[in-house]
């Protein structure tokens, strides 16, 4: 059977799977829809976490970085991974002890002000719609590329799925989908991992593959890479830093307090049944995702050495370009992989030299993907890994669209404008503003602003300099009053969103950029990416001084702080 | 909860956060001290075909992640019980 065939089914099947398990657990109740009618075992509402979190940023694109940065990539595997620790141990038991469906909900509560829950909703909303539109190009990508068919007709096909199954099933209908995607994406990620590290170090456990020996010699393979890459010209691989030390660990930072303040993995710790199972479930929830990130690193080195040793089999032996390999014709086709013969000898020169270099494109995007392909691994492995770079996809985008909507419906109309509304409305509204996030999403992914990877970790930024503070000080403080948080958040927010914007134009139109996208502009050296743990920073030193200020909170407030301290009388979580 | 045993959950809450702020410690060791900042003082030392710096922000510090959680986790479930403040 040829691979597009096998593709249709393998990517059929799966489908067929998500959209009758959404079909099945449909949600009857507001309760159901927002948070699975607080029944989930913690085991799987990791599970189902994990597949919410891992995008196909972290699916396609990780391990490409990682491949191409070397140690420099090591900002999203820590960054990426850590935030759950501050999640787990200083929001998500309290945040389900209070027991309201939403982050705003709480925010709003806790600082006794309606001004304070709409900001939080604005917030929320501008992190996860940044978010949102990255994913949903990733899909019109991922759709296009394995359907084959044009780029609009696959976001189409894609847009039509995430609606239907995010739609009619709400949080529970998505939790128990989602645990099929983790199935199915952990599978595609390790499947051609297994493979590769078997062939590369006879080791068939990756993460031990990267530290062992090459198949009958004596030499690591982490040496023998960065051997090969400097021999190049390039920086050595488990060394070269990303542009300084305190840039990574700012970056790092900010990638963890925005993983620890983004709404929709915050709300999964709502699903469950107990406080302690909040803490159990995020630990459970970085099992699963660790199994594929601590893979990731493996993947990006065996793909890079695997890329070097095809071009150049031996040293200043280069590969002609007439005998390229199969997988090298399949990835021209898409332009991602480009030769030039500067030379004439029909060799392909891979060098760090811009002068000399013949591969003038190697997109790192294509790393993943074309894995398999480069180790001549089965079809049904190509096509597994199709499917699961759309799990990855769709559960993100399906998580993101549930939190957008459950703060349009539930924080904005039923919380301040509406607020006699019933719950069937309610619950219409909320499908409604699914439809209309899936429509707006769409259609910015039908003309992309420029949205690339810088979007996913300014989202990240923007979750970090505007939630996170707010959520950690109302748990861990009992002074900050309802002016602190608010201009907190409002200066976490807007120094990060302007810092952004001046170096890569408002809204990322490039021509309006005041101060450039140049690194001698950067405020210490901080990549824009990387700027939202100075967000957070300006965030709480704002909210602790306006605090001082204005009159400390009512003692309601601090009764309610103390009792959110204390698992005790949890109970279900409740709209009312 | 009645006020009497507000000096039982200060207490409580006092072991919660004295607990997490040595978890908080050792999280920002494995991460940002030995992956980041010592980072190439520990890649003289090798484990396996790892410089151990290079290991720490590649693998390390994610399996301490987990175990982490899982050891806070566990610590809260005895500190609920032994305060009977558990859910």
């Amino acid at each position: 059977m040829d691979l597009q065939t096998l593709t249709y089914i393998v990517v059929g099947i799966t489908f067929t799977l998500y959209i009758g398990i959404a079909f099945w657990a449909r949600a009857g109740s507001t309760s159901e829809f927002y948070v699975a009618g607080g029944g989930i075992h913690p085991v799987a509402n990791g599970m189902a976490t994990a597949a919410d979190w891992m995008s196909a940023a972290s699916f396609i694109s990780m391990a490409g970085l990682i491949a191409f940065f070397g140690y420099g990539g090591s900002v999203f595997l820590m960054g990426w991974t850590g935030g759950y620790v501050l999640l787990a141990m200083l929001l998500a038991p309290y945040l389900r002890k209070y027991g309201k469906f939403t982050v705003p909900e709480f925010i709003g509560d806790r600082y006794y002000s309606r001004a304070a829950r709409i900001v939080a909703v604005i917030c929320l909303i501008v992190a996860s719609v940044t978010y949102v539109i990255g994913q949903m190009k990733g899909i019109g990508v991922a759709f296009s590329r394995f359907l084959q068919v044009g780029y609009e007709t696959g976001l189409l096909v894609g847009m039509g799925i995430v609606f239907v199954y995010a739609v009619m099933g709400g949080m529970k209908g998505i939790t128990y989908t989602q645990i099929a995607q983790y199935c199915v994406l952990i599978l595609a990620y390790t499947i051609p991992a297994i493979f590769i590290s078997l062939h590369l170090t006879g080791n068939p456990i990756p993460q031990l593959g990267l530290g062992s020996t090459l198949s009958g010699t004596d030499t690591f393979l982490l040496d023998r890479l960065d051997q090969v890459v400097t021999e190049l010209g390039f920086a050595e691989y488990t060394t070269s830093k990303r542009l300084s030390t305190l840039n990574t660990f700012v970056y790092t930072l900010s990638l963890m307090i925005g993983t620890a303040g983004l709404p929709h993995v915050i709300i999964r710790f709502f699903t469950v049944t107990k406080v302690s199972d909040a803490r159990k479930s995020a630990g459970w929830a970085l099992v699963f995702i660790t199994i594929l990130y601590t893979t990731a690193p493996a993947v990006a080195a065996m793909a890079r050495l695997n890329l070097h040793q095809t071009i150049e089999p031996a040293p200043g032996e280069y590969l002609s370009y007439e005998a390229r390999p199969q997988w090298f014709k399949n990835w021209e086709v898409t332009g991602l992989l480009q030769f030039e013969d500067k030379n004439g000898d029909g060799k392909i020169l891979y060098t760090a030299n811009a002068e000399t270099n013949e591969m003038v494109k190697v997109d790192r995007d294509i790393m993943v993907l074309a894995n398999p392909e480069i180790a001549r691994l089965p079809n049904w492995v190509i096509a597994l890994v199709a499917a699961g770079g759309l799990a990855a996809a769709l559960s993100t985008a399906a998580g993101l669209l549930l939190a957008i909507s459950s703060a349009i419906s539930h924080d904005l109309l039923k919380g301040v404008f509406m607020p006699d509304i019933d719950e069937k409305q309610e619950l219409m509204a909320s499908r409604v503003a699914m439809a209309g996030a899936i429509a707006l999403a769409g259609y910015l992914g039908f003309n992309p602003p420029d949205f690339a990877a810088g979007t996913v970790a300014l989202a990240f930024g923007l979750a970090a300099s505007s939630i996170f503070p707010v959520l950690m000080m109302g748990i861990f403080t009992k002074s900050i009053n309802k002016e602190g948080a608010i201009s907190g958040m409002v200066a976490g927010i807007t120094v990060t969103l302007l810092y952004v914007f001046q170096h890569t134009g408002i809204m990322f139109v490039a021509s309006t950029s005041y101060l450039g996208d140049m690194s001698p502009n950067w405020f210490f050296g901080i990549e824009p990416n990387a700027f939202g743990a100075v967000g957070a920073l300006v965030n709480f030193v704002v909210a602790f001084a306006v605090s001082k200020v204005t009159a400390p909170p009512p003692d309601h407030i601090q009764h309610m702080v103390e009792d959110i301290r204390i698992p005790a009388g949890a109970g279900d979580a409740t709209g009312h | 909860m009645t006020d009497n045993n507000s000096d039982m959950r200060r207490a409580y809450w006092q072991a919660n956060v004295k607990l997490m702020l040595v978890l908080l410690v050792i999280w920002f060791v494995i991460s940002y001290v030995c992956g980041i900042l010592f980072v190439d003082a520990l890649n003289s030392i090798r484990i396996g075909g790892y410089k151990l710096g290079f290991w720490f922000a590649q693998q390390g510090s994610m399996y301490g992640f987990v175990a982490i959680i899982f050891f806070y986790s566990h610590r809260m479930a005895a500190l609920d019980r032994k305060f009977g403040v558990n859910d």
